[in-house]
């Protein structure tokens, strides 16, 4: 196990900085000149120049890489164009807004969506599973940032309950993580419930019943565990997509996280802003999906015998 | 010997009619039999007659570009029924040729995707070893990016306009095509039709193209409507946030972030672009789930 795990981690390190390479090259593809922008239209060529000599920005772009790449192993994502501060320091500061969100976001989520799968699939062609299925269709097909200013219409507008935005209280956390949830949540419980619905038709179920097992220990003891596969694998792709959907619901409920704090660069065109952000979130998303593997193993024996 | 001359009886050629049911037939009779799919049918097959007849039904320059202040901020009535923007100008006719540039975006760049993504697997798939080794950790690279995250990189080194924007979700497609391409042509690759084909010496891109796509096309087929509606969420997505189409062409993300301004006071200008978005994504997961099970041998 600690073999597979030390492998899936020198895995990560190649694609990582293959993810380093895209990004920085994709961002310095951007038209227009960063020392310009900084100093304003009336900024003379000599001054320009003197700038971009100081930033660095003069020398071939793979050295520039390459400095970038040494900064990033020792922690220094480089300097913002627009505040001066160091990368690290703002992006660290934002990072436990996100995390935060994220967390009570996929908690939300999964205690909504395994309860509503389950229930969906043992009754199953009944009146609970076509509500719960609509429900969940509705949900994986409705815009992260329309159901964002929806409940804000709704909860903060009409009734006054949380407040638009910011994060001042846990009441400003409400919002958000059900909107950032919400899908998520409907993906989860379709996949539950297709993954459960096959899971009960098992031989092995049908043994459990001839035994004169209890229904609920059935169903939470041998179908749930065994159907849990492919929910785990969602729920590591769901909170993927919770990173990038955090953009948007950041954004909407003014929220002061790393994925507001990118779309602020990429409108001030700070480009090592803009890398950071990319970066730790990308980081984020290999980490969510090695312990996803991880739990596999957790769940189902047979694939625990695999690492060994 | 006699009886063998004589010409077969209908009775007799019944097997044939068999042969003559086609596998995209069957799929069709299959789908319609799904009711769910065949209603995000006929919604999409009107949303597109919308988009394709938008100039006939409201003329662009006048409904949708000039400014009539006199008529702003109104509610829905029988005159505009989806009532009028801040500018005055007719919510209805902006949603219908809305429709024609969130369509459009997402069925273009997931036809680039879908292209650029599938001959990529192709080749990963039919010739594996190095050639498969490199473009897979390729894709790897660019699936360890959130596909919005990377969206947001290429518009934003790009800039922000309609084609970019093409571009840039064209190119988040392309991975996850790679990806489905590659494992079909892999489930079919050392199949005997594949053998005989090599075997009487048709070349390679033949072969991909003639006897090993056509017969891996059921994930292709569900993967493509179900990405186009993820596209057209990142279209609407990206322009809500400001990096993707510019006033005054319509779209729906951008109509939606306008509308935001507004909320307090009128909120069906927030609320509506929203619902087109949401019956559209839903009409092609609908049919994308149909397509799922009308292709599922297991369901035949």
């Amino acid at each position: 196990m600690a073999r597979y795990i030390a492998k899936r981690i020198l895995y990560m390190i190649p694609v990582l900085l293959g993810v380093t390479l895209l990004v920085f090259f994709i961002m310095h593809l951007a038209p227009g000149n960063v020392a310009g922008m900084i100093l304003g239209e009336n900024a003379t060529p000599e001054q320009i120049a003197a700038l971009e000599h100081e930033m660095g920005l003069d020398r071939p772009l793979l050295v520039q890489y390459f400095d970038y790449l040494v900064g990033l192993l020792h922690g220094d994502l480089g300097t913002s164009y627009t505040t001066g501060d160091s990368v690290t320091n703002e992006i660290m500061a934002r990072f436990p807004y996100t995390v935060q969100l994220t967390l009570v976001a996929a908690v939300v989520s999964i205690l909504l969506a395994l309860p509503l799968g389950i229930l969906a699939a043992v009754k199953q062609n009944t009146w609970v599973d076509n509500v719960s299925m609509v429900v969940s269709l509705i949900g994986v097909s409705m815009p992260i940032f329309w159901l964002a200013v929806m409940l804000i219409l709704l909860f903060s507008l009409k009734l006054n309950l949380f407040p638009v935005y910011g994060a001042d209280s846990w009441k400003s956390i409400v919002l958000p993580a059900i909107s950032l949830g919400f899908m998520n949540m409907a993906s989860i419980a379709r996949t539950t419930r297709s993954s459960m619905v096959e899971t009960i038709r098992q031989d092995y179920i049908r043994t459990a019943y001839a035994k004169g097992l209890s229904r609920k220990t059935i169903i939470m003891r041998h179908a749930f565990r065994n159907g849990m596969l492919p929910t785990i694998t969602v729920i590591g792709l769901e909170i993927g997509q919770m990173l990038g959907g955090s953009v948007l619901t950041e954004t909407v409920f003014a929220w002061p996280g790393v994925g507001r704090l990118m779309i602020q660069s990429v409108e001030g065109r700070d480009t090592p802003m803009v890398m950071g952000c990319i970066i730790l979130m990308t980081i984020c998303f290999s980490f969510v999906n090695l312990i996803v593997d991880l739990l596999y193993g957790a769940v189902d024996p047979r694939v625990r015998t695999m690492y060994r | 010997m006699n009886s063998s001359a004589r010409p077969a009886t209908s009775e007799e050629l019944d097997f044939l009619s068999v042969q003559k049911n086609s596998q995209f037939r069957e799929t069709f009779l299959r789908l319609c039999q799904n009711k769910a799919a065949v209603a995000g049918m006929i919604f999409l097959v009107f949303l597109i007659l919308l988009a394709v007849f938008a100039d006939l039904l409201f003329d662009y320059q006048t409904t949708c570009v000039d400014l009539n202040i006199a008529e702003r901020l109104q509610w829905p009535s029988a005159e505009h029924w989806f009532g009028t923007d801040q500018f005055g100008r007719d919510l209805l006719a902006r949603v219908v040729h809305g429709s024609r540039v969130s369509l459009s975006i997402g069925f273009i760049a997931v036809a680039f995707g879908l292209v650029v993504g599938g001959i990529l697997g192709a080749i990963a798939g039919f010739f594996g070893g190095a050639v498969d080794n490199v473009i897979m950790r390729l894709c790897d690279v660019f699936l360890a990016v959130p596909m919005m995250l990377m969206a947001i990189v290429i518009v934003a080194a790009l800039g922000a306009s309609m084609v970019n924007l093409v571009i840039a979700l064209a190119i988040s497609c392309v991975p996850t095509f790679a990806r489905i391409v590659r494992s079909a042509v892999l489930s079919v690759r050392d199949m005997e039709y594949v053998e005989a084909a090599r075997a009487i010496g048709v070349k390679t891109g033949r072969t991909i193209f003639r006897y090993i796509l056509p017969n891996c096309m059921g994930p292709i087929i569900v993967q493509t409507t179900l990405r186009i509606a993820a596209t057209i969420s990142n279209t609407a997505a990206l322009s809500f946030l400001g990096l993707g189409v510019k006033e005054p062409q319509p779209e729906w993300g951008a109509l939606l972030s306008s509308g935001r301004d507004f909320i307090r006071d009128s909120g069906y200008l927030a609320t509506i672009p929203g619902v087109c978005i949401m019956l559209t994504i839903l009409a092609l997961n609908l049919l994308g789930d149909g397509l799922r099970d009308a292709l599922d041998p297991r369901l035949k």
